[in-house]
C-alpha cells in the first residue's frame, strides 16, 4: 500500500543527518479510469453480487444528492452540503465495514450514516430542521453529522477507547476534509489515538478546497497522510475516485485496529463536484479545465466501466436504480413532510432527563 | 452621501482602516479571495494584497492565537470567526489569552484585536451557525462587546473597535447584513464604543435592546402605540461597556422597563442589565424588569426557530404585565 513512512535522511540529497523526512507517497489505486485492475494485490476480495450492490449504491447516492439540491432549491429541504464526486470515498468506506463498526461523520457525510442504517427520511428530517433527524434507531452505529470541524474526530477517538476497554473487535471510523485536519482537534485525535494504540480510522476526503481555500493554503504538508507519522500512527494516500482501492484500504485499517494494531489515518484524494454548500459560487475560485480534469474521474464511470467488462452492469441497470432512487427519495421526502412539528415546549423536555422547574416555568411562554 | 447596507458599511470600516493604518491586518477562513461567506471582505484583497488581507487555514484557535501573538508586535488584527459557534474553538485564545495580556503583562504588551463574527437567528441556518452568544463575552473580563442594529453604526463602531487598544468582540447579525440600507458618510467617522442611543422616545415604558432585536421593539413599539402606550426604546450599541447612564434617565423618565434578548433567558446580558438597574435605579421602579428572551434550551433546529425567538408579539405581552403590575 502507499503507506508513509520514515526514511533515513541521507536517502535525499541535501538531507541533514538529523533531520527526519518522510517518503514520498503515491496513491494506491485498483482501477485505472478505464475501469482496469492495475493492482491486483489490492483487489478486495468481493462476490458479484457486491460488486454490484457497491454501484447500485453509489449511483444511488448519486441521484439521491442531485434530488437532494433540486429538493433544496424548492425550499423543501433545509442545510445540505452536495457529495457528488465523492460517492466512492463516501460508498466504498462504509461497504468495508461491520454494522457493528461505528461511524461519526462531519457535516458531508450523510451517505455513509444512512448506507450503515439511518432512515433516509431521517437525514432529511435533519436537513429540515427537525429533532427526530437525530433519534438514531436503536442499533445504528452512528452519530450524527457534526457541524464543529473536527469534534467528531475526538469522538470517534473516545468511541474506539470504549471499544478497547470493552475487549470489542470493534473500529470507528471517523471523517473529515482537507481543511478539518488543519484544526486542532484533529491533531489531538490522531496523537491520543498514537498514545492509546486505539482502533481508530481517521479518514479524510481530500477534495481539494475547504469552501473556497485550496489545498496549497491548507498546507504545506506534502500530504494529509504525512500527519500520520508525527502521531506514530499509519498514515496512507489513496485515490479516492476507486471505490475499490477505499474498500482494500479501509478493509486493512478496519482488521489491523480490530486486531490491536492501532489506528490508521487515510487520505483518499477526491473532489466535489458540486458546490461547497448551497450558497456557493464556485466559479469564483475554481477552473472549468479543473472541474472537466476530475469529471473525467469521476468514480461512477471508472467502477461502471470495470463492471460492465465483467458484464455485471449496463446503462440500463444505471438508469433503473436512479428510478429506484427517484422514487425512494420522493417516498422519504413525504415522509419527512408529514411528521408532526417540533414544538418549543417538546424542546424545552429535551433538554434534561427530568424538566427542572424553571424550565416548567418557562413553558408558560409557549402554550 | 453613500446608500449601504450593513454589510457594505462593515466593509468600508475595514477598507478605512487598511487604508488609513499599514498596522491593520484582515484575515480567517475564506476572507481572502472570495471575501468570505458573506462577501463582508470582498476587494479587500484585491486592494490590499494578500499579506494584509489572508485567508488563513481551517482553524478557529489558531485565528485566535495568531492575532494575539500579532497584537504583540504593534500589528492591529481584525479577525474574522466564520460563524458565532466555532467561536468555541477559539474561547481560550479570545476569552483567556486576548482579554488578559494587558493584566498578565502588567501593562506591557495589550490586544488591539477585533474578532468580528457574523451570529444572529431567524436565517434558518445550520446548527450553531446563529445562537447569540453574547452573554460568554460579558462574562469575560477584558474584552468589549459591541453589537451594531444598523449600517451607519456598524461602520462608526467598527472603526472604533480597529482603534481600540483592547480586544474587541464584534458581532454582526445576519439578518442586518442586507435587511436595508443607510445613509452612510464616505472615510473616516466613528460611533464610540460605550455609548447607547435612544432610538425612539416614550414615555410609559423603556424596552432595552441591541441588535435585531431594536428593530423588533420598535415593532412592538408601534403595536404598543395603537393601544396609546409610549415605549421608549433604547439601542445599547454595545453590552461591555453598558451605557447604565442612559438606561437610567430613560427609567426615570417611564418608571418601567424590559430587556430583550435574542440569546436564552437565564445569566446572560439581560440579567446583568436588569441587576445594574436594581442598584442604580431601583426607586423609580413601578414594577419588575421583565426580561424577554428564548427559554433556556440549546438554539433550536430550524424548523420552531421563528417560535422560540423573540418577535413583537411576545415583546407586546410582556410590556403588558409590567403594565399591569
Ligand atoms: C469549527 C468550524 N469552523 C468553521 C466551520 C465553517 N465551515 C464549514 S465547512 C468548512 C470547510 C471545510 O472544508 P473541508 O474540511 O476541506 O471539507 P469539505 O467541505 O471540503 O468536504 C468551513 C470552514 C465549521 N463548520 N466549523
Amino acid at each position: 500500500m502507499s503507506k508513509v513512512s520514515l526514511e533515513t535522511p541521507e536517502a535525499k540529497t541535501g538531507g541533514l543527518p538529523h533531520e527526519v523526512r518522510a517518503n514520498d507517497v503515491a496513491p494506491l489505486q485498483v482501477l485505472s479510469p478505464e475501469g482496469e485492475v492495475v493492482n491486483p494485490d489490492y483487489m478486495p476480495e468481493l462476490s458479484d453480487d457486491q460488486l454490484k450492490e457497491i454501484m447500485y449504491r453509489m449511483v444511488f447516492t448519486r441521484t439521491w444528492d442531485e434530488r437532494a439540491i433540486n429538493l433544496g432549491r424548492q425550499g423543501r429541504l433545509g442545510f445540505y452540503a452536495p457529495v457528488s464526486g465523492q460517492e466512492a470515498t463516501m460508498v466504498g468506506s462504509e461497504y468495508a465495514l461491520n454494522k457493528d463498526d461505528f461511524i461519526c461523520p462531519g457535516y458531508r457525510d450523510m451517505p455513509q450514516i444512512v448506507w450503515h442504517g439511518l432512515p433516509l427520511y431521517q437525514a432529511f428530517l435533519y436537513s429540515r430542521g427537525h429533532q427526530h433527524g437525530g433519534q438514531i434507531p436503536e442499533g445504528v452505529n452512528v452519530l450524527m453529522p457534526q457541524i464543529i470541524i473536527g469534534a467528531q474526530i475526538l469522538h470517534a477517538t473516545g468511541i474506539a477507547m470504549g471499544f478497547k476497554l470493552k475487549n470489542e473487535k470493534r473500529v470507528a471510523i471517523t471523517y473529515t476534509g482537507d481543511g478539518g485536519s488543519s484544526e486542532g482537534d484533529f491533531y489531538e485525535g490522531l496523537n491520543f489515538a498514537g498514545a492509546f494504540k486505539l482502533p481508530t480510522i481517521y479518514f479524510v476526503q481530500n477534495n481539494g478546497y475547504a469552501i473556497t481555500t485550496p489545498f496549497a493554503k491548507q498546507t504545506a504538508a506534502q500530504s494529509i497522510a504525512h500527519k500520520a507519522l508525527a502521531a506514530g500512527i499509519r498514515g496512507v494516500q489513496i485515490d479516492g475516485m476507486d471505490v475499490l482501492a477505499v474498500i482494500a484500504a479501509v478493509r486493512e485499517a478496519a482488521e489491523i485496529g480490530r486486531n490491536g494494531g492501532g489506528a490508521t489515518l487515510i487520505e483518499g484524494l477526491t473532489y466535489r463536484f458540486k458546490p461547497h454548500s448551497m450558497a456557493d459560487d464556485t466559479t469564483k475560485y475554481r477552473t472549468k479545465e479543473e472541474e472537466a480534469e476530475w469529471s473525467e474521474r469521476d468514480p461512477l464511470v471508472r467502477f461502471g466501466k470495470f463492471l460492465a467488462k465483467k458484464g455485471l452492469w449496463s446503462d440500463e441497470d444505471t438508469a433503473r436504480v436512479k428510478e429506484e432512487a427517484k422514487n425512494a427519495v420522493n417516498e422519504h421526502i413525504k415522509k419527512a413532510e408529514q411528521t408532526e412539528k417540533m414544538t418549543v415546549s417538546g424542546l424545552i423536555d429535551s433538554m434534561f432527563e427530568q424538566t427542572p422547574p424553571h424550565l416548567e416555568e418557562q413553558k408558560a411562554d409557549f402554550q | 452621501m453613500a446608500q449601504m447596507n450593513m454589510k457594505e458599511a462593515i466593509r468600508d470600516a475595514m477598507r478605512v482602516e487598511l487604508k488609513r493604518d499599514p498596522n491593520v491586518l484582515v484575515f480567517g477562513e475564506d476572507v481572502g479571495k472570495v471575501g468570505g461567506v458573506f462577501r463582508a471582505t470582498e476587494g479587500l484583497q484585491g486592494e490590499f494584497g494578500d499579506t494584509r488581507v489572508f485567508d488563513t487555514p481551517l482553524a478557529e484557535s489558531a485565528i485566535g492565537g495568531l492575532a494575539v501573538g500579532l497584537g504583540t508586535q504593534g500589528f492591529r488584527p481584525v479577525a474574522e470567526i466564520q460563524f458565532v459557534g466555532f467561536i468555541f474553538e477559539a474561547l481560550d485564545q479570545m476569552f483567556v489569552q486576548a482579554a488578559r495580556m494587558r493584566y498578565r503583562s502588567g501593562g506591557r504588551y495589550h490586544s488591539p484585536i477585533v474578532f468580528r463574527t457574523p451570529f444572529g437567528g431567524g436565517v434558518k441556518a445550520a446548527e450553531l451557525h446563529t445562537d447569540a452568544l453574547e452573554g460568554l463575552a460579558i462574562q469575560t473580563p477584558g474584552i468589549k462587546v459591541v453589537i451594531p442594529s444598523n449600517p451607519y453604526d456598524a461602520k462608526g463602531l467598527l472603526i472604533s473597535a480597529i482603534r481600540d487598544n483592547d480586544p474587541v468582540f464584534f458581532m454582526e447579525h445576519l439578518n442586518l447584513y442586507h435587511a436595508f440600507r443607510d445613509e452612510v458618510p464616505e472615510g473616516d467617522y466613528t460611533v464610540p464604543i460605550g455609548k447607547a442611543k435612544v432610538v425612539r422616545e416614550g414615555k410609559d415604558v423603556t424596552i432595552i435592546a441591541y441588535g435585531l432585536m431594536v428593530h423588533t421593539a420598535l415593532k412592538a413599539a408601534e403595536e404598543l402605540e395603537k393601544n396609546g402606550v409610549q415605549a421608549e426604546v433604547i439601542d445599547l450599541r454595545t453590552l461591555v461597556p453598558l451605557d447604565i447612564d442612559t438606561i437610567v434617565a430613560s427609567i426615570q423618565k417611564t418608571n418601567r422597563a424590559i430587556v430583550v434578548q435574542e440569546a436564552q433567558k437565564s445569566a446572560g446580558a439581560a440579567a446583568e442589565i436588569i441587576a445594574q438597574i436594581n442598584e442604580k435605579a431601583i426607586l423609580h421602579l413601578e414594577a419588575p424588569v421583565l426580561r424577554c428572551a428564548p427559554p433556556d434550551t440549546v438554539y433550536p433546529f430550524a424548523q420552531i426557530e421563528d417560535a422560540w425567538l423573540p418577535n413583537a408579539a411576545r415583546i407586546v405581552k410582556t410590556v403588558n404585565q409590567v403594565l399591569q403590575f
